[in-house]
């Protein structure tokens, strides 16, 4: 199951394991990425907490965690090939991986059809 | 996700005072009809990019990029008394040799306060008008034109005449075909050499064109009656040399051509040495030492500026932007970068600070902080990438 924020994460999750990326829309309105710093292994993060930052040719953006967990890697890809973010960015472009420590936060996100009307507004 | 730094050039804070909304330049539909993104930028809406900055960035560098400068302004002075009077009106604010410009020449120039501190750069011309008069042409920066004009009317005796000529666009096409996209639709600007310029007619539209520009790469300068700007856009957009590119990759491309941009690397608070400047004060006007802020500027050529501006190669891939600091090994804040970001050409990142003059020598390693994280630069020689002018020795695309 895929759920996203308003901040433009997403988040695949599969058991206890989440998998945290931008969206495509995100992407797009970025540009050229050229840099992504994804969060140490072991690092605990709250919901909301800044987690990576993503540069791109014209701006240093934050991504924030979507829930609460415990780093489990980084996408060690990222760092030779940062523009995966704009050729992949809801796949192989991914940020980071984490095990999540409250289930019930997911609630509080958008599955992937009130994304879309949510980013149709914008 | 939320952004943290924007390029500020990007903002509207330089938008010149009394006005609110964006204003529309001639292009603009020209740019919307073609996926420009528009942004407001020097108090006009501009087409930040197109395909992506990138992809734009590296067109230029290989064929040829159109850009719209529209925003910047374009003067005319004239006197009564004649040209000379001109250019001897001019050199008390400006450094260069205004009046030692002949027919056709341009010359990079400074436009200075009493105390030598920087209010604009902006290139200078002499050029002959339609009645065969002999006047000088300026292209300031768009943010502050309308500083640059109060002030000069301030300054200027009253026999000089200033003009805004704002039903003038101006489009630069840059890059390495550009000659070759030019020439087929104005045959004879192949002639032209870097920092020279003439008068050319395409469509029976008078066009005043310029070899000059601001990537480092060969290239032309076209200021065009806006009522034709759309036509000639379309026309050299319609050569398979040429793109149109945006401001994001003009700022990228100066960046890597070692170029300052007024605002940000340039400011009040800076002379011409300490911008590393000093060969836009030209030797008869040390000489003669008679242009604003000269005894200051004289005394700093002669025992070098405390800061300086230099180039920075910064480790790893993670852009380092104006605003972050240089701070000395104890932390203490002994600088600042004015420019910063990601150079395509060379897949690293760059940036221009303001350092102590002990550390401005190619080489020097020195420490930024930016958001609390430190990065590893050395100063490095600029341009980062070489310009590619085409000056009278050189053959062509040399």
């Amino acid at each position: 199951m895929r759920y996203f924020t308003e901040d433009h994460e997403w988040i695949e999750v599969d058991g206890q394991i989440g998998t945290v990326g931008i969206t495509d829309y995100a992407q797009g309105q970025l540009g050229d990425i050229v840099f992504v710093d994804v969060p140490a292994d072991g690092r605990s993060l709250g919901k909301g907490d800044e987690a990576a930052v993503v540069e791109s040719v014209k701006a240093a953006s934050d991504v924030y965690s979507p829930v609460s967990g415990t780093v489990l890697e980084g996408n060690t890809a990222l760092a030779d090939q940062p523009d995966l973010v704009n050729s992949d960015a809801e796949g192989e472009g991914w940020f980071f991986r984490l095990t999540l420590s409250d289930e019930a936060e997911l609630e509080s996100l958008m599955d992937e059809a009130a994304y879309e009307a949510f980013v149709a507004k914008l | 996700m939320t952004d943290l730094a924007t390029e500020t050039q990007l903002n509207v804070e330089d938008a010149p005072e009394g006005v609110d909304e964006p204003q529309i330049l001639p292009l603009d539909g020209w740019h919307r009809a073609r996926g420009g993104r528009m942004v407001p930028f020097a108090g006009y809406l501009m087409p930040v990019q197109y395909e992506g900055i990138m992809a734009e960035h590296l067109w230029t560098r290989e064929s040829a990029g159109l850009f719209d400068v529209s925003h910047m302004g374009q003067l005319v002075f004239t006197a009564e008394a004649g040209v000379d009077a001109v250019a001897r009106a001019l050199e008390a604010m400006l450094p260069g040799d205004i009046g030692g410009l002949g027919e056709g020449r341009m010359r990079y120039s400074l436009l200075l306060n009493e105390e030598g501190g920087i209010l604009d750069d902006l290139m200078v011309t002499r050029r002959a008008n339609a009645t065969g008069e002999d006047e000088i042409y300026m292209v300031v920066n768009g943010a502050t034109k309308y500083d640059d004009i109060g002030y000069l009317l301030d300054v200027l005796p009253e026999d000089v005449t200033m003009n805004l000529q704002d039903e003038q666009a101006l489009l630069a096409l840059q890059g390495p075909k550009a000659v070759d996209a030019l020439a087929r639709l104005v045959p004879g600007v192949e002639a032209l050499v870097f920092m020279t310029a003439g008068s050319f007619s395409w469509n029976g539209h008078a066009l005043w064109i310029s070899r000059s520009g601001y990537t480092g790469e060969d290239g032309f300068e076209i200021s065009v009656p806006a009522e034709a700007a759309a036509a000639l856009a379309d026309a050299l957009y319609a050569e398979p040399e040429v793109k149109p590119i945006g401001l994001g990759a003009r700022d990228s491309l100066r960046l890597e051509a070692g170029l300052p941009l007024y605002g940000h690397d340039l400011d009040p608070e800076t002379t011409p040495v300490m911008a590393d400047l000093g060969f836009a004060v030209s030797k008869r006007r040390r000489d003669a030492a008679d242009f604003a802020g000269a005894g200051r500027i004289l005394a700093e050529r002669e025992a070098g500026a405390a800061v300086r501006r230099v180039g920075l190669l910064v480790s790893g891939r993670q852009p380092v932007r104006e605003g972050a600091s240089v701070v000395a090994e104890d932390g203490a804040v002994i600088g600042r970068v004015t420019s910063g970001g990601f150079a395509p050409t060379l897949g690293a990142a760059i940036a221009m600070a303001y350092v102590p003059a002990d550390l401005a020598a190619p080489g020097t390693g020195v420490r930024l902080v930016q958001r609390g994280k430190v990065h590893e630069a050395t100063v490095a020689a600029m341009p980062f990438v070489p310009h590619r002018y085409v000056r009278a020795s050189a053959t062509k695309g040399a």
